[in-house]
């Protein structure tokens, strides 16, 4: 077993998820099944493999230009009110579950 | 009216020369909707109020002797991963169960400006993580051939939408094969196209380097109107490409003699369905008596392609579904005290399990000492895969394959076990991890009368030749 029930407790903590006791040790099993069957990505050797993060810069750009003025068509001026308007102040807060008419309201964020 | 026939083309026909209106129409499918979906599910949401109306401005045009876009008066339906202004969007989860989007996604607004009447939002997975859409926040979806299978998924109220005449044709999403599976399953026809072709603002992000957003329709012609309007760039998506739109559909009638079409034996190995294979092979000879030319080709890395895709999109969706935080929109937990719990019991009671998983599963892929042996791992050999696909289309025009290994399975055949789950999207992740477009289209049925898909996967931003050899396919069937 890869995943151990402290690494669940771990990586639950940085997603933000409580879990339950059952969801837990349900997660302990998939998730050593799935990287079990993942592990056979290491019958490959990659050594000399570069990483693959997108496949946007290889095709259906200009491959005479370099790194991000591939790109340069998908820049625009730094500007306020540019392509889209920014939402209206009511608009934006419209599907804040609780809300006052300035700001979106959160419990208290600093303990004491 | 007779629905089951009913195309783009006939449907804004009828509209335009007045044998029906938009309005009748639309009616004409909600009637059908109340009917049929009780016992399918496909929609969520139904937006009857802005379809009537859209319908209406179509009916103007059409009394005022205007000629009608090129969708006027035609009923279509979106998954319900793709924000519509004013009309709840839930991405299939209870965390968007009240979430009403303040902005339309491109797709969809180019639809309707191209004379679109939007009948409602359908059913899907829970952020289109699923291959049955057994993992919708609200209710399975059936197959329409099948009441007792699945639809496939995640675009499986998209699917069957389309199969039981509840919209003319639809719009999906595909991550690792979320369009073409369930139109294989379903018996339609459905498109992924390259990545960065079809805008995704608007799009509920799953995993931000494979998302898609694609059509499904009855035929192949319906699909390429439907692509040719929605594609191109768009300001408002940086990673929507700076590339000439082709008319689909002026390119469908072009002979596919001559064309070479490669066969990958990765595709044909262990796990396909007798059945499915003897039809897929009927259908590559059928295309060689066309006068396509069946060239063997190799994709070695195939059998990798679904961890590599469980890693990559697992990891993109744990970074994009941090953002619902039940500050913003999306449900929130009472009674909490502090802004952590809220965090935590937000997430905890509004995601279902699947997500749950493969949050969980991103998490760790992406934590400090697993970084390298997972997620970096995964990101190579998807360069691997990728130089698959390049070397093959040097001697290839188009690669013919399954879209899946089985026909549509039983709803809870495989829910208790996500790798099995996983599996049936084994020859559809290879494209979206790519970017190289594909098509399902119906290529006969299993003795249960379930329908089965052929798979064309095509060269980055080549469209036209795969629709061209589907609708050619198609024809000929």
């Amino acid at each position: 077993m890869k995943v151990t029930d402290k690494d669940v407790a771990y990586v639950a903590e940085l997603a933000n998820l409580d879990l339950t006791d059952e969801e837990r040790s349900g997660m302990l099993r998939d998730l050593n099944s799935i990287l079990d069957y993942v592990d056979r990505l290491n019958q490959l050797d990659t050594s000399d493999v570069p990483p693959m993060a997108q496949v946007s810069d290889r095709y259906g750009v200009d491959q005479a230009k370099q790194g991000s003025e591939r790109f340069a068509y998908a820049s625009r001026e730094d500007i306020v009110e540019g392509l889209r308007k920014s939402l209206p102040h009511e608009e934006a807060l419209a599907n804040a579950p609780d809300a006052d008419e300035e700001f979106f309201r959160v419990p208290k964020v600093i303990e004491r | 009216m007779d629905l089951t026939s009913l195309t783009i083309g006939a449907a804004r026909s009828a509209v335009q020369e007045r044998k029906t209106t938009a309005l009748e129409l639309a009616e004409a499918y909600y009637a059908h909707i109340q009917k049929e979906d009780g016992q399918i599910g496909a929609f969520l949401t139904l937006s009857k109020e802005r379809a009537l109306e859209q319908a209406d401005r179509m009916d103007c045009m059409a009394a005022e002797g205007k000629v009608l876009p090129p969708l006027g008066g035609v009923p279509v339906a979106i998954k319900d991963v793709m924000s519509t202004r004013g009309v709840r969007t839930t991405a299939g989860s209870r965390i968007l169960e009240k979430y009403i989007p303040p902005y339309d996604c491109t797709a969809v607004a180019r639809l309707e400006a191209a004379g679109a009447v939007v009948l409602g939002k359908l059913n899907c997975d829970e952020f289109a993580m699923g291959s049955s859409n057994e993992n919708s926040g609200y209710h399975p979806v059936r197959n329409p051939r099948d009441l007792t299978r699945v639809p496939g998924g995640s675009s499986g109220g998209a699917a069957a939408a389309v199969a039981a005449d509840m919209a003319v044709v639809t719009l999906g999403s595909d991550t690792g094969g979320s369009i073409r599976q369930p139109a294989s399953f379903c018996g339609v026809v459905g498109v992924l196209p390259t990545y960065g072709r079809v805008s995704r603002y608007g799009l509920i992000a799953f995993a931000s380097s494979l998302d898609h957003i694609g059509p499904l329709s009855k035929t192949v012609k319906d699909a390429a109107t439907v692509l040719r309007t929605i594609a191109g760039r768009d300001p408002m998506d940086s990673t929507s490409a700076d590339v000439p739109v082709p008319d689909y559909v002026a390119e469908l009638d072009r002979p596919v003699r001559g064309l070479k079409l490669g066969v990958a034996k990765e595709y044909f190995g262990d796990g396909l369905d007798d059945e499915v294979r003897q039809s897929v092979e009927a259908a590559i000879d059928k295309l060689k008596g066309l006068g396509c030319e069946i060239v063997p080709v190799s994709l070695p890395h195939t059998p990798y392609a679904i961890p590599t895709y469980y890693v990559i999109a697992t990891a993109e969706a744990s970074a994009n579904l941090a953002r619902f935080d039940g500050v913003r929109y999306g449900h929130r937990a009472r009674g909490v005290k502090t802004l952590s719990e809220m965090y935590r019991r937000s997430r905890d009671e509004g995601f279902g399990a699947e997500v749950k998983r493969r949050i969980m599963l991103g998490t760790y892929a992406l934590s400090a000492g697993y970084y390298d042996a997972y997620y970096l791992k995964a990101q190579k050999v998807r360069t691997l895969l990728t130089r698959d696909f390049d070397e093959a289309f040097r001697k290839v025009d188009a690669i013919v394959t399954p879209t899946s290994p089985t026909a549509a399975f039983r709803l809870g055949e495989k829910s208790n076990d996500p790798l099995a789950m996983y599996l049936a999207d084994i020859y559809t992740v290879t494209a979206d991890l790519a970017g190289i477009p594909g098509i399902s289209v119906p290529c006969g049925e299993t003795r249960e009368k379930l329908p089965i898909g052929l798979q064309i996967l095509g060269k980055h931003f080549d469209e036209a030749t795969i629709l061209r050899v589907a609708h050619a396919y198609e024809q000929a069937a």
